[in-house]
């Protein structure tokens, strides 16, 4: 058997499918200029795509036909050389409509293989966020904001073919910069593409993340059962009701937390989540009313709080919240755990305050394509820019 | 006053004797098993059953909620979800009506209905054509759904009673299709003993649906989407339940006859003229009529031949069949049906017959098929005198051809 390399791109399903297309497209067709076989898809089972859930594409190329075989025989490479993720909050893992239980990004990277992630963080904010690995791999930012590039009206603003000049550079052995200079100009007819992949390639980096380093959380998981332990005729029991919660200072109950699905929450969905001012709420029930996923508990005193392992930061609360910064989107690198709001500013009202004032302050923007129009049009200049200045 | 309720209640565990079609006889039954929801939409010959159901709902004789619906496959689909709730269902159609429900046909049995159907075996179109023709209940043949092929009217009474008990049950919780050939049964009229009611409560307890009932007190999600991860797991709950078929299918004869005090012997298929038979012909429904008769003059004429009826198709006694089989020295099996392109261009049922006969223990039979009686076509004494003479050449090491057509102007 010859050589198989595997790379997977996970991203944000629907706003960023065009994107892992045309990148895992664009390592086939590279390959292939220096005669070897490759296949590219999506993977089948992650559509119907909702907005934001991690999906997958991958691109597999073997150094002759029996040998991709090989990796083709399987639904999904086990192991890949490369990761890439579009979208630098998937870095505290996946939960998708494929599987069952929370993936680490690095769940399939195999020993000394690269991460690519596109983002501003810092390499230790991101390896801060991504799960633990037995074994050391490399870490490569490619510095960027989460692309919808080629997502209907959204413009080109390089970040595939920046991605595809960083592999050039991480795997010369799938192809090299002059293969993909070549597919660049066939493909898209476009020097400028072909510039932005080579100057990617020249100023690639990455750090080694070592197996003491990253969120020491064990992810949550779920076994599939057996046919025979399973529940007859395609009927699933409904999750129970819910209870009411316990107040952390008076210890009196009251208030309303739904019981949730516990192996499928879905907050890896999340690419923004929301801060609130307990101080400010006016109590209307529109964000608990009008939350998609019911992820609104309320709490004894009638405040609502939205639960972090519950929540897919879809910004709807945000939206129709009457009151001024009650309510606010925040980008998901801002935090590192699933806690309640409401638990921490009824132990530490000033403090929480305090938080919350340096959690709006400081936000670095993102879009997730709907927190308000135009958003995302603003932001193109400045990663045309980022492209051009790496 | 006492002797009168006595005679009252005597009247009540008696049996009464009516001269009804086979159609109108599945009616009774749905009258003694007190079904709930009923739909309907007019398809001959299965439209027979739908207006004496609605005469009987009319007369006040029977209570149940009874629903035309627009069109078969909302049909189907009505009952679908009113036994998902609780309700005994009945339901039913014919040729191209029961193929435009199929999408709610394939979905029954995964969700576990124990949905009753009467089919009025029909030609498919085209040519339109009301006769009768098998490929219109076999088409869900591979789908979970039980299957059985009545030849009488009295026995479509109690084959729909003895369906009932069975889809019920919960080891079961199957959807069965009764198939009635199209005018031989369901447009002639017989004598029919209608059981007492106090007998048909009796054998067949209400209906209960149990863990899966659809209600707010048993909050439960049906049929949701599911990925590769799951199908095969309920795949193969469909074919265990499918597997339990077998027992459950004896124990509710046995008890029918325990109760009703009338056999069916084998509940899978009869014999006729079997014992010293040397060769056999096989096949389902009124086919068996011209058979019988064909065979009591074949023996006059010295050819010991005899006639096997298959009544369950689905589940196919498939060991019982070929142990039986293995006695002869040739089969020669009758499809009222055609399967286009098959292996040796056979009809169904020929087709099922030689896959249970390959793995049974013994020589391999000759075993020759019939196309004949499509569309409702007569199947004459000499379309069954020469396939009997076929069957005896080959049983004597004649090459024969594998599939002949029978009845054909040719």
């Amino acid at each position: 058997m010859g050589r198989l390399f595997a790379v997977e791109i996970i991203y944000r399903g629907i706003f960023q499918k065009t994107l892992a297309k045309n990148i895992s497209r664009g390592i086939v067709l590279a390959a292939h200029q220096a005669g070897k076989p490759g296949i590219s898809f999506g993977r089948y089972s992650d559509s119907p795509e909702r907005n934001g859930i991690p999906a997958k594409s991958f691109a597999i190329v073997g150094s002759d036909q029996e040998t991709l075989e090989h990796g083709m025989a399987k639904y999904e490479p086990k192991e890949v050389d490369i990761t890439i993720a579009l979208d630098d909050t998937l870095c505290k893992g996946v939960e998708s409509w494929a599987w069952y239980g929370l993936q680490p990004v690095n769940k399939l990277l195999q020993q000394d293989g690269t991460l690519i992630v596109t983002s501003r963080e810092t390499p230790e904010a991101l390896i801060s966020m991504a799960h633990r690995k037995e074994y050391p791999y490399q870490l490569g930012i490619l510095k960027g904001t989460p692309s919808f590039s080629g997502l209907w009206v959204y413009k080109d603003d390089h970040s595939d073919v920046r991605i595809l000049g960083a592999i050039a550079r991480i795997l010369p052995e799938l192809f090299t910069l002059d293969a993909l200079k070549k597919i660049i100009l066939d493909e898209w007819h476009d020097s400028v593409k072909a510039a932005s992949a080579e100057r990617a390639y020249e100023r690639f980096s990455s750090t080694t993340v070592r197996p003491t380093q990253g969120n020491p959380e064990t992810p949550y998981k779920f076994d599939l059962p057996k046919w025979h332990e399973m529940g007859e005729g395609v009927a699933i029991p409904c999750i129970a009701t819910g209870k009411q919660i316990e107040d952390p200072g008076t210890h009196a109950m009251g208030g309303y937390r739904p019981d949730r699905n516990p192996t499928f929450k879905k907050f890896s969905t999340r690419t923004m989540r929301p801060v609130l001012d307990f101080d400010t709420c006016i109590k209307c029930t529109l964000c608990w009313l009008q939350c998609p996923d019911t992820c609104f508990d309320v709490t004894p005193e009638g405040l609502y709080d939205a639960n972090m392992q519950a929540c897919c930061g879809c910004g709807v609360c945000e939206a129709v919240c009457p009151v001024p910064n009650c309510v606010t989107m925040i980008n998901e690198t801002e935090f590192r755990d699933n806690s309640s709001q409401w638990e921490a500013w009824r132990k530490d009202k000033p403090g929480y305050k305090t938080w919350l004032t340096e959690k709006i302050e400081s936000r670095p923007e993102r879009s997730h394509g709907f927190r308000y129009r135009g958003q995302y049009k603003e932001q193109i200049p400045e990663m045309l820019e980022i492209a051009r200045e790496g | 006053m006492a002797q009168m309720v006595e005679t009252l209640e005597q009247h009540h565990k008696t049996d009464e004797t009516a001269l009804i079609t086979g159609s109108e006889a599945i009616a009774v039954a749905c009258k003694l098993a007190d079904v709930d929801v009923i739909t309907a939409y007019p398809i001959r010959p299965y439209d027979t059953v739908m207006q004496y159901v609605a005469k009987l709902v009319s007369y006040g004789e029977m209570d149940c909620e009874y629903i035309v619906a627009e069109g078969e496959h909302s049909q189907f689909e009505i009952v679908k979800h009113a036994s998902a709730v609780g309700a005994r269902v009945f339901v039913g159609s014919s040729g191209v009506g029961w193929m435009y429900a199929m999408e709610a046909l394939t979905v029954t049995p995964a969700l576990r209905i124990p949905m009753i159907a009467m089919v009025g075996n029909r030609a498919l179109d085209d040519p339109g054509a009301f006769g009768t023709e098998h490929n219109d209940a076999l088409a869900v043949r591979d789908l979970g759904w039980m299957l059985v092929w009545v030849d009488n009217a009295q026995e479509a009474l109690d084959t729909a009673l003895i369906a009932y008990r069975v889809a019920e049950d919960r080891r079961i919780f199957l959807p069965c299709g009764i198939s009635c050939d199209g005018a031989f049964l369901t447009h002639s009229q017989a004598l029919v003993k209608i059981p007492a009611q106090e007998k048909v409560n009796e054998f067949l307890p209400r209906y209960n649906r149990a863990d899966l009932l659809l209600h707010p007190d048993n909050p439960i999600t049906v049929a949701p989407q599911a990925n590769e991860d799951w199908v095969m797991e309920i795949r193969r709950q469909n074919y265990a339940a499918m597997e339990r078929t077998t027992a459950v299918i004896k124990e509710a004869y046995a008890d029918f006859e325990r109760i009703f005090g009338r056999s069916y012997g084998n509940p899978f298929f009869e014999e006729y003229m079997t014992e010293d038979a040397d060769i056999v012909l096989l096949g389902m429904g009124t086919l068996s009529i011209p058979m019988k008769v064909a065979v009591r003059q074949m023996r006059k004429e010295g050819k010991k031949v005899g006639f096997v009826r298959l009544r369950w198709f689905r589940p196919f006694p498939a060991e019982a069949l070929a142990k039986s089989l293995g006695r002869f020295k040739a089969v020669g099996v009758v499809d009222r049906d055609y399967s286009f392109g098959s292996p040796y261009m056979g009809g169904v049922v020929a087709n099922e017959v030689k896959t249970a006969l390959y793995s049974a223990p013994g020589p391999k039979l000759p075993v020759l098929d019939f196309i004949c009686g499509l569309g409702g076509r007569e199947v004459t004494l000499p379309d069954i005198t020469r396939m009997t003479d076929s069957v005896y050449a080959a049983a004597a090491g004649k090459t024969q051809p594998l599939t002949q057509w029978i009845g054909l102007r040719e």
